[in-house]
């Protein structure tokens, strides 16, 4: 049997309080985007409700430490397709077992999630190290990015207090949503785009009069830092995978 | 002016390039005072240079005059280079503007020594003081001493530093003696043996006194040069050893040498740099600090070298094949630590999981061991039965058959036929 839901966490926590109540036997749960009718398989639209998804949530943090509902949420910010039905399984296997469950890495859905989490994180950690501010001439610090998992949720905080004492803007342009820090509270923003702009960096005409000075120095001491008889460009790549490179200052 | 600016630059960074600590790690600043940066525990490695290591910190000396003659050194008085010297408030400037942009995770600053080592360490002190005072900055701050400066201003530099360092350079006495005659190992100790005092003291007046400033929390290191003297690689790990328990040191950086010099006592310029003799020499470091191995395990007089041809972990247990086949589901985590192809995540979850039920092949693959490695070493729930015992040297040989490893360009188990 099918479960479909509407790609939301609370739809996925509702999908999980109605197969408790009812039983079903085995479900696998997909999102509405990527569910394609099957001839001979039944299949049951699960309904968004926050009352229930809450309490399944409440349920959760009784059976899982800190460190595990991060790794679900990072799972659920992963956006792959197969990760939805996992972390279903995953959380009936958890409610169905004795506390500590989420151990078991024999488990096919607990090292599903401990690997999602880590991709997530990982992308997570590139974000806050890659992302390259541009000061623009009303002295807001600008950024456009368009990382592979949803992670402005989790890179939030690390810009908030890292840069307490200056506004900033980071755009998730994949996502069309970004973050804008006033000095005081981190907001959700949209932007409307002019058509054909550049949305990675403001133009140089909106950009403060330093930046440029200050993009030459980096990249200036980008190139000193080199040690050329140490060459390893396969070690390079690896660590900054190409399709970082557009991101940086230095690479441009 | 930015002409002049970005000559120093690249002057300076350029100098400071051969120093290879780049962890911005372990630091606990928090931003509290609503200023700007804040340490982060893992450090952030914000771009890698195109020889593959990590950019973290503004490297720069502040700068690169030195009345020192060290041959290993690329700012030694003799070398014809050209010269620079940033301002204080031109470090804090750089800093402050590569800091906003996200391009670093802090700064470090070294500097050759000019007039002497207490004047230079002044103007150190001076730009730390500057960063934390004046522009409320929290992020991280790695400071190199200068040997010879005094007490007073090491100990304030603590307390604006999130980490402090100074160089060994050579791992034995004899070598630094070779290629620097007016330096001794003595000249590190001091240091390094003050500032742990004062850590530990620190550490001591938090217990009673609820408010103690921080004072290195980020802790020490040192780094020795490596292929430019003929120590063994026993030598320089049983010096690093003794240095990580005597001082208590956060990290001992090995630096392989990249010839500067056409000096006799040293590697012709040209010579490639010990790149895999280095990478051997951190697998060793990562088996004393991570897995439990004491470096006598791993180097003794019957073994002064490393293998080239694998790693020291590899080594070690085909040595012991007393202690194997290790049984992953009874096996103390410490053992399967041991274990070729198991690391310190794996180790971890095995024992996790094995709580749930015997563990078999695919579930070790699915958490992360490098199964064909480790399967001549371990035994589990469906391992294949096996009578043969094979030899240490056989497995090696199964090993090094199915592995590629990016140092050996030639196989060379390729049987020649004509």
């Amino acid at each position: 049997m099918t479960y479909i839901f509407d790609g939301s966490l609370p739809g996925l926590l509702t999908a999980v309080f109605e197969w408790f109540e009812r039983k079903p036997g085995k479900v696998t749960l997909k999102s509405i985007e990527i569910f394609q009718p099957e001839a001979f398989a039944e299949c049951f639209t699960v309904t968004t409700n926050s009352e229930k998804a809450d309490r399944v949530w409440a349920g959760l943090q009784k059976k899982l430490k800190k460190d595990w509902l991060r790794k679900f949420y990072c799972s659920y910010l992963s956006e792959i397709p197969e990760a939805f039905n996992h972390l279903f399984q995953f959380t009936t296997y958890i409610f169905q077992n004795e506390k500590g469950a989420e151990s078991n890495y024999g488990n096919e859905h607990v090292i599903a999630l401990a690997k999602y989490a880590k991709s997530v994180e990982r992308e997570k950690h590139r974000m806050e190290a890659f992302i390259r501010f541009q000061h623009t001439a009303d002295g807001i610090f600008y950024t456009g990015i368009d990382p592979d998992f949803n992670v402005l949720p989790l890179i939030s905080n690390h810009f908030k207090n890292r840069y307490a004492d200056q506004q900033w803007i980071i755009y998730d342009l994949k996502r069309k949503y970004g973050l804008h820090y006033n000095l005081n509270t981190v907001e959700e923003i949209t932007i409307s785009f002019t058509e054909g702009v550049n949305k990675q960096k403001p133009a140089a005409v909106l950009m403060d009069a330093k930046e440029e000075l200050y993009a030459v120095l980096w990249k200036d001491y980008f190139k000193s830092a080199n040690i050329v008889a140490r060459k390893n460009t396969k070690l390079h790549v690896q660590h900054v995978p190409r399709r970082y490179w557009k991101y940086l200052t230095e690479k441009l | 002016m930015s002409d002049r600016i970005r000559e120093k630059l690249n002057i300076l960074a350029d100098a400071a390039k051969y120093d290879v600590s780049c962890s911005s790690s372990g630091g606990t600043r928090k931003n509290d005072n609503k200023g700007v940066g804040n340490s982060h525990t893992s450090g952030i490695c914000h771009t890698y240079t195109e020889d593959g290591r990590c950019v973290s910190l503004l490297k720069i000396l502040l700068t690169n005059h030195c009345i020192y003659d060290c041959l290993f050194c690329v700012s030694r008085k003799s070398n014809d280079v050209k010269r620079a010297a940033f301002t204080v408030d031109e470090v804090v400037e750089l800093t402050m503007n590569f800091y906003r942009r996200n391009y670093i995770e802090g700064l470090f600053l070294s500097s050759g020594i000019f007039k002497n080592a207490d004047f230079t360490m002044e103007r150190l002190l001076l730009v730390c003081k500057k960063l934390r005072l004046e522009q409320r900055y929290n992020g991280y701050i790695h400071l190199k001493m200068i040997p010879g400066a005094s007490d007073e201003l090491i100990k304030e530099a603590g307390l604006y530093a999130d980490r402090m360092s100074i160089n060994l350079e050579m791992p034995t006495e004899a070598g630094l003696k070779l290629l620097a005659p007016e330096k001794s190992h003595a000249d590190v100790i001091k240091p390094l043996g003050f500032v742990q005092q004062n850590i530990v003291q620190f550490a001591e007046d938090k217990k009673l006194i609820k408010h103690v400033p921080k004072f290195v929390p980020a802790g020490q290191s040192t780094q020795m040069v490596i292929g430019a003297t003929p120590e063994s690689d026993k030598d320089i790990m049983y010096t690093a050893n003794a240095f990580y328990k005597n001082f208590a040191l956060k990290r001992v950086y090995y630096s392989g040498y990249v010839p500067i010099s056409n000096d006799s006592r040293m590697p012709i310029l040209g010579t490639q740099p010990p790149l895999l003799r280095e990478n051997r020499l951190y697998q060793t470091d990562w088996l004393m600090r991570f897995y439990g191995f004491k470096v006598q395990e791993l180097l003794n007089d019957a073994n002064p070298n490393l293998d080239v041809d694998i790693d020291p972990k590899l080594s070690w247990a085909i040595r012991n094949m007393q202690h194997f086949p290790v049984d992953i589901n009874k096996a103390d985590y410490r053992m399967i630590l041991r274990i070729p192809g198991i690391g310190v995540m794996s180790a971890q979850k095995i024992v996790q999981a094995r709580k749930f039920g015997k563990l078999r092949i695919d579930q070790l693959k699915k958490i992360g061991v490098s199964y064909n490695r480790a399967k001549h070493f371990i035994t589990c729930a469906d391992s294949p039965y096996q009578l043969k015992d094979y030899q240490g040297t056989q497995i090696k040989a199964f090993i090094m058959a199915e592995s590629q490893s990016k140092y050996l360009k030639t196989d060379s188990n390729q049987m020649i036929l004509f």
